[in-house]
């Protein structure tokens, strides 16, 4: 088996008394989605900001393409080749759609440091943003201000930031937050051929996504990972159960 | 609402209308204060730089005016007396040449504001403004206890410096000069607001965590436009000590600072002529109004204060809307 893409050791990280993740590890591993389901207040939200290097671990270390990143800063796993999208939508909410891609095709490019010549005039950087654009489906929007973006459109815009990086893996924050069912079910399709190109860590609530998409899902619970397997194997735990997905699921 | 690029015409136009006229008309004195008003604007820019396109609340621009101001009233000052600077066993003697002595300003402020910006920038919101504060206060008491220039009393320079091929005393030639290097400036402040560095800076403002999520560091990005800005302000500091023929701890008071942002606030922040507007408007006010009562800082006080009520984005804002991005 080749080498995983990121590998997480043993994570810790406490808030006060509260262990938030605990002995966290996982992998992803090429070309897969890898889930991460649990309840609310299971850690999810802080694992992510330990793998993308928003919050530093207690103890544990990070690995990103065989390289230890545990202590490296947002921008530098970014640079190494982390794409991540967050839960709640951070976009420049005064630029345009073509604005916010550009900026991140910027980033992928390393090269902000120029002050002349307008951004929008750089055919390289356009391309890649259109490019992204074009593939989640707001090529149509480019012109727009964020701001006059629905909800839906801002989650398509997130993931559409995140490719204009080229990523080696992806780590998504809930994608389908407040979504539609018509939104969850594009935006599924999409994901279902994206892991191809790069392997994505999904933490996601809604439970038809995960089932549809996964090909192994953590159940985390309370700071730890209770079971990891494959769809089948967590819709049979009853540990997974009696924890996290009830009676009926 | 009309667009702001007729705006931006009409108001050059209007500034550059009204010491033509004066000139015209023999009024020396208004050409003076389109000259303070395009020197004022024209360090407005340099802190529109921070705090229109970074975001960053500067109560300490003041600094970067000084230290501009310093640097003309101190090579100036070892001119007129020709006594050679005494650094660290080097001599180094004065100058009137205005290019040289900007050059010392820009660089000077430039390496100010790297100073300020990095530990400044380590804090944000309230603190970033108290602590940029607390630099300019810093500077307002060294300046006021350095003896050798002036101390409390500044420094009085007898003949304005020289720039090649002008007449620097001729009213309407020193405005001229001034008035070219604030479009200058302005042709900066439009080209870097939508260049590459304009683009992330902008989004280092809105989402900082989106600018390091594509890899970017947003702290540097604040810093270089600090530093930037700084520089801007500074060279506006060398051509308002040029003005008055007079440096004095005043230019690094921290009224001063709270000036310039009133100045791009009424004007609107971010926006490539709301410098120039706000500070048109000010010298306007501070002369009609200051002929009428001396207490024509309460008028200014309640026009900032409608402004900031009820247009938000300053005079730019009432007439032209919001900012629009370039597609």
């Amino acid at each position: 088996m080749p080498d995983p893409i990121l590998t997480t050791t043993n994570l810790q990280k406490s808030f006060g008394a509260l262990k938030a993740t605990d002995s966290v590890s996982l992998d992803l591993r090429q070309g897969e989605i890898h889930a991460i389901i649990g309840p609310n207040g299971a850690g999810k939200s802080t694992l992510i900001d330990l793998i993308s290097g928003r919050t530093q671990p207690d103890a544990g270390s990070v690995t990103l393409l065989g390289q230890d990143v545990t202590h490296a800063g947002t921008a530098a796993r970014a640079r190494a080749g982390l794409g991540r999208t967050f839960q709640i939508s951070a976009l420049a909410m005064e630029d345009t759609v073509l604005q916010n891609a550009v900026l991140g095709a910027m980033g992928a490019s390393g090269k902000p440091w120029r002050f002349w010549r307008p951004a929008l005039w750089d055919a390289d950087l356009r391309m890649r943003a259109e490019e992204a654009l074009r593939r989640v489906g707001l090529a149509d929007d480019a012109g727009k201000r964020c701001a006059e973006l629905s909800h839906g459109q801002r989650r398509q815009l997130e993931v559409a930031v995140a490719l204009t990086l080229s990523p080696h893996a992806f780590i998504m924050d809930e994608p389908m937050a407040g979504l539609g069912a018509e939104g969850s079910r594009l935006l599924t399709g999409f994901l279902d051929s994206l892991r191809s190109e790069a392997p994505i860590l999904l933490v996601e609530h809604d439970m038809d996504a995960v089932f549809a998409l996964a090909d192994r899902i953590s159940v985390l619970v309370y700071g730890r990972v209770i079971a990891t397997g494959t769809a089948a194997e967590i819709r049979a735990s009853r540990e997974v159960r009696d924890a996290y997905l009830g009676e009926d699921a | 609402m009309i667009p702001e690029r007729h705006l931006n015409i009409a108001v050059l136009m209007l500034f550059f209308a009204v010491p033509a006229w004066a000139l015209i008309m023999d009024e020396p004195f208004t050409i003076t204060l389109a000259t303070r008003a395009a020197i004022l604007a024209l360090a407005a820019t340099g802190l529109n730089i921070a705090l229109g396109l970074g975001g960053l609340v500067s109560l300490g621009h003041a600094i970067f005016f000084g230290i501009g101001g310093y640097a003309m009233g101190v090579l100036a000052f070892h001119a007129q007396t020709y006594t050679p600077m005494q650094l660290g066993g080097f001599e180094i003697a004065g100058t009137k040449s205005m290019p040289v002595i900007w050059l010392v300003a820009l660089v000077a402020s430039g390496i100010a504001a790297v100073l300020v910006g990095l530990l400044s920038l380590r804090t944000s919101g309230v603190y970033f403004i108290m602590i940029t504060l607390a630099f300019g206060q810093m500077f307002y008491y060294f300046a006021i206890s350095w003896r050798a220039y002036g101390g409390e009393d500044g420094l009085s320079i007898y003949v304005r410096n020289d720039f090649p091929g002008l007449n620097t005393l001729d009213p309407i030639q020193f405005f001229g000069l001034c008035a070219t290097l604030l479009c200058l400036a302005l042709l900066v402040f439009w080209r870097l607001a939508r260049s590459p560095f304009g683009l992330a800076l902008g989004a280092a403002r809105q989402v900082p965590q989106r600018v390091e999520t594509v890899g970017l560091d947003p702290v540097r990005l604040k810093l270089v436009a600090f530093v930037l800005s700084g520089m801007m302000t500074g060279l506006a500091g060398a051509l308002f000590a040029d003005l008055n023929r007079f440096v004095s701890p005043t230019m690094f008071s921290w009224q001063f600072s709270g000036e310039l942002i009133v100045l791009v606030i009424l004007g609107g922040v971010g926006r490539l002529m709301g410098p120039l507007i706000g500070a048109g408007l000010f010298v306007t006010l501070e002369h009609v109004l200051g002929d009428i009562t001396d207490f024509w800082h309460v008028i200014l006080g309640a026009i900032l204060l409608v402004i900031v009520l009820f247009a938000r984005g300053g005079v730019v804002g009432l007439f032209c809307g919001k900012a629009r991005p370039d597609a």
